[in-house]
């Protein structure tokens, strides 16, 4: 199939970009979406115009790297990580527009690459239980029930690739924050440090320049782990239980 | 025979004698490794023993220790979290955005550990016993009986981490059988257990930035060692955002950078894995062991064209429940399989391992599925002559357990079958095809994951310890933990114990001459302005090390692909076109420092498999194999670690410094085992 490409160029983070159009012949529908960016790029270089800059390392949906906004919508039309992304889910003479995830906590390094450290910051202020290397009990010592235990992992699977602050008009990252909440707290392990997990984290995101959540739930839609709304009212609760403790 | 040495060990083996030479000519014989520091004794006390000798660092002085952390899966991320939190000043560097994205985050099935959780005959023995069968006799068995001692308590950890790991309805964990073995010792979280363990070690790493004993370096690209008086001191580094070139200088350097399966370029690895920290850390001296001891995983999803970027793994769990078959007639291969009858079919691993079936270890399923195809039966699409496929059929699973069952064990992996190859599993079998996983083989280190180089140590993958030829599924994430939360942090401590070392400045000729090295390289790249892509030529590399030292090899084939990547290597340096500037982000750039390292390593890989003329593990010799097209080990010739040292500058052409690699040393340790016996392997 024959595209045209309308796609977000910037030199670096100081520099203004502007939207560049590209013609791209050949691409077959087994293609990714990002094997059909490598062939624009193979080409941009023989012609001598530097390739597009975009992240990507796994390419199994999996890493959290990838992101783009595509049409308007982040990771494209499909409900799956840009990689995962087919071109099958095009058609002959479509004509895409490509931008990086537009936040301003996400700062644009280059291209279509963005700045992602606020989410380590974010954990680094207690995205975490506090289990040092070596003092772990037994593992079965502590029995976890089985509905605890899914929701903990289906919440652990988020790649943290920041698709819900791109997709929310606020630049939230409530999805995130609340999947992470939720994975710790209905574990066990993760009761103590329970209120002052949400405290900091949410202190973290309020200053890294993340928006406040107003319920327009466009995150949970674009999350390509279907990480799901309620755990942002998780997020609100515990928050509320953690100031009512004193926190 | 037994064999006894000075200090009255028994020895259920001989040294082995090389009789063979395929790769004179290609290579410069070299002094033996006589000394892996790996302890004596019975094998259980070992572990123990060597941990109480080492000394203590006082906590006081920690601090003050700076340890350079090259890596953030699992056995950088787990070692920088762990010695943290011991209190040492850590410097961790990956070249994704974030430490969470390395690609022990892709890995699937599980981790094993010798729990004994099913009462089904596991321990520690076993667990040992197996991992050194599988491993087909070619690892260090001090190295192997300790990763199956600590193996449990990496789960407990983990636990205590929060990582979900599967559970039973009782609310304890759950395992499931997993790759070659018997019992079920396999810890699994879904089809996402890497994720769950990475996640588990980047928040304790985190954790320990808050605290402030470990500072993260994201976005930076290891591009050489620095070694000071003989000793690694610190590393050269990229910021890949800004271009910078960086020195940063430490008490001891710790490679945890992961494997180089993407020399073959196609692989399941993902983009960015290569060679390069491990590579420069060679040509500075440390040795790469066994090279060419790759390992082909059954199940991966074919090929499906020439714009292919990375190939994608199907969880070789997937083979508990799936069956494997081809058509019984070459006449039925582009027919719907639906359509294909019970009787015309092949359950080839069925009919040929009656005892193991489906679950036979990687490398055997692998060649023989290349087996089926190359005698014209594969299915789905041509890929130059034949079709390379074979069926993983769910059919009778989806009878026994329902679509529903196997939705929990496995959704996610159906799902993303279906994405990349718009099919549904649920309604159609599964196409799947061998490819490049896994490097067993990596830098040389001792029994304390220290290389030849003092204060380099290295872990996880990126190492060559403790799968010999053949890595067992489940294994490698064990390793990776075992490595950095239990081994690194108490065989660190010895080398550590006589530090802090003297200061090295940023002015140090060594640094400098370091420094300025890596600049003209970058310069290098960019000022060749010649007609060809990096990429162009990592494709063109991979074809030839798929073709000539994948899943089968012969000497004629080996030499042919050592000639191939020496005339690559040429017109790389002449022909490579690289755009854009070194101070800025350049993809293409990083790409061509990498690739310009797969180059020479991909030469080494084909010089170490032309030496070892034998089969064994993933590594199969046409001249070597029985009546029946089996691998045919040879003990009496290559009981052996291959460790190689690069060839010293001076023997390159100075002409061509970069084309050149001239004759690599090889240096032979013996494998000798005192708690196992050899044997020749068979699953039939
Ligand atoms: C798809 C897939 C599935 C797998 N499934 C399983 C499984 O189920 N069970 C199992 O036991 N094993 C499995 N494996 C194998 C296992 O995942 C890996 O062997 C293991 O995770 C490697 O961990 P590591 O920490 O050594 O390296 P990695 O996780 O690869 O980490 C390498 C790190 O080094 C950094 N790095 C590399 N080069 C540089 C450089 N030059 N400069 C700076 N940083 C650098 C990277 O940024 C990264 O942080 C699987 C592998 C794959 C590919
Ligand atoms: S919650 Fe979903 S969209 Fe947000 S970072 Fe996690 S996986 Fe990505
Ligand atoms: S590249 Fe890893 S999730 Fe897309």
């Amino acid at each position: 199939m024959k595209l045209t490409l309308n796609i977000w160029r910037q030199a670096d983070a100081a520099a203004t970009g502007e939207m560049r159009t590209y013609a791209l012949d050949g691409v077959s529908e087994d293609m990714s979406f990002l094997e059909m960016l490598d062939v624009l790029n193979e080409q941009l270089n023989a012609k001598g115009e530097e390739p597009i800059a975009f992240d990507s390392d796994c390419r199994e949906g999996i890493c959290g790297t990838c992101g783009l906004m595509i049409n308007g919508q982040a990771h494209g039309p499909e409900v799956t990580t840009t990689c995962q992304l087919h071109m099958r889910s095009f058609k002959d003479g479509d004509e895409i527009t490509i931008e990086p995830w537009r936040a301003d906590a996400f700062p644009v390094v280059k291209d279509l690459v963005v700045d992602r450290g606020a989410f380590d910051r974010i954990i680094q202020q207690g995205g975490f239980i506090s289990a040092n290397t070596g003092s772990a009990p037994e593992a079965n010592s502590v029995p976890v029930p089985r509905d605890k235990a899914m929701r903990s992992f289906n919440m652990a699977t988020c790649i943290g690739c920041g698709a819900c602050v791109a997709a929310c008009p606020n630049g939230s990252a409530s999805l995130f924050m609340g999947a992470k909440i939720t994975h710790l707290g209905e574990l066990p392990q993760g009761q103590p440090e329970r209120d002052s997990r949400v405290v900091n984290m949410v202190g973290q995101h309020d200053h890294e320049g993340f928006g406040g959540c107003t319920n327009i739930g466009e995150c949970a839609a674009a999350c390509p782990k279907e990480i799901p709304l309620d755990v942002i009212s998780q997020l609100n609760k515990d928050l509320r239980t953690a100031l009512k403790h004193g926190h | 025979m037994a064999m006894t040495d000075a200090s009255g060990t028994v020895f259920t083996n001989q040294p082995s004698v090389q009789t063979s030479d395929d790769a004179s000519g290609y290579y410069t014989p070299g002094a033996p490794l006589v000394d892996a520091k790996a302890p004596t004794g019975p094998i259980a006390t070992r572990w123990t023993n060597r941990k109480f000798e080492n000394r203590l660092v006082n906590p006081a002085n920690r601090r003050k220790l700076t340890v350079i952390i090259v890596g953030t899966g699992l056995a950088g991320g787990s070692a920088a979290a762990t010695l943290g939190e011991a209190g040492y000043n850590v410097k961790s560097f990956c070249y994704q955005d974030s430490p969470r994205r390395a690609h022990s985050i892709a890995a699937q099935g599980g981790i094993n550990a010798a729990k004994n959780y099913k009462e089904d005959g596991d321990s520690t023995h076993r667990l040992f016993y197996d991992t050194v069968k599988g491993g087909d006799y070619r690892s260090r068995e001090s190295n192997v009986y300790r990763l199956a001692e600590v193996s449990a308590n990496i789960i407990d950890q983990c636990v205590a981490q929060g990582v979900p790991f599967a559970r039973e309805y009782g609310g304890l964990l759950d395992n499931r059988s997993f790759g070659g073995v018997q019992v079920s010792r396999t810890f699994y979280a879904r089809g996402q257990t890497g994720q769950q363990l990475l996640i588990g070690a980047y928040q304790a790493l985190e954790r320990q930035v808050a605290a402030g004993t470990v500072t993260t370096y994201t976005r930076h690209e290891m591009l050489d060692l620095v070694m000071v008086d003989g000793k690694a001191r610190g590393i050269i580094a990229r910021d890949m955002v800004t271009g910078a070139i960086e020195t940063h200088t430490a008490d001891v350097v710790v490679l945890a950078s992961g494997g180089y399966g993407n020399v073959f370029y196609l692989s399941t690895n993902a983009m960015g894995c290569n060679v390069t920290a491990a590579w420069r850390a060679h040509r500075k001296g440390a040795y790469m062991a066994n090279p060419c001891y790759t390992q082909i995983h059954p199940t991966c999803i074919p090929v499906s064209g020439e714009h292919q970027s990375k190939l994608t793994l199907m969880s070789e769990s997937l083979r508990n429940d799936g069956r494997i078959w081809v058509p019984k007639n070459k006449e039925d291969c582009d027919k719907d399989p639906r359509d294909i009858p019970e009787e015309d079919r092949d359950y080839y691993l069925e009919r040929i391992y009656p005892s193991f079936g489906n679950l036979v270890p990687r490398d055997i399923a692998s060649r023989q599925a290349k087996n089926m195809c190359d005698e014209g039966r594969g299915v789905g699409p041509m890929v130059g002559d034949f079709r390379r496929g074979v069926y993983l059929d769910f059919a009778d699973a989806i009878a026994r357990l329902g679509k529903a069952g196997i939705e929990e064990k496995y959704d996610n992996l159906l799902d993303m079958y279906e994405r990349i190859t718009g099919e549904n599993p649920y309604e159609v079998p599964m196409r799947i095809y061998p490819a490049v996983h896994y490097v067993m083989g990596g830098l040389w280190v001792d029994y304390d994951l220290q290389s030849n180089v003092p204060g380099l140590f290295v872990t996880g993958e990126a190492n060559f310890s403790d799968h010999g030829a053949n890595r067992l599924g489940a294994s490698a994430l064990m390793q990776g933990l075992a490595d950095g939360y239990f081994v690194l942090p108490n065989t660190i401590r010895e080398y550590l114990a006589d530090g802090p070392f003297e200061t090295v400045t940023e002015d140090h000729p060594e640094v400098v001459a370091a420094h300025e090295a890596v600049q003209a390289r970058i310069e290098r790249f960019l000022s060749i302005n010649g007609e060809r892509s990096a990429d162009s030529y990592h494709k063109e590399l991979g074809h030839l090390m798929w073709e000539y030292c994948g899943m089968e090899r012969t000497a004629e084939g080996l030499r042919k692909a050592i000639d191939g990547i020496r005339e690559l290597k040429r017109d790389f340096w002449s022909n490579l076109k690289v755009l854009g500037t070194a101070d800025s982000l350049n993809q293409s750039l990083e790409k061509a420092g990498r690739v310009a390292d797969f180059l020479e390593l991909g030469e080494l890989m084909c010089i170490d498999a032309l030496n070892r003329r034998e089969s064994c593990g993933g590594h199969f010799r046409g001249e070597s194999q029985t009546e029946d097209g089996e691998a045919l080990r040879i003990d009496e010739e290559f009981a052996y670690v291959a460790a190689w040292e690069f060839a010293s500058a001076h023997e390159n052409d100075p002409n061509e410094p970069q084309v050149s690699m001239g004759t690599p040393v090889l240096h032979k340790e013996d494998l000798l085992y005192t708690a196992i016996e050899m044997k020749q392997r068979s699953y039939k």
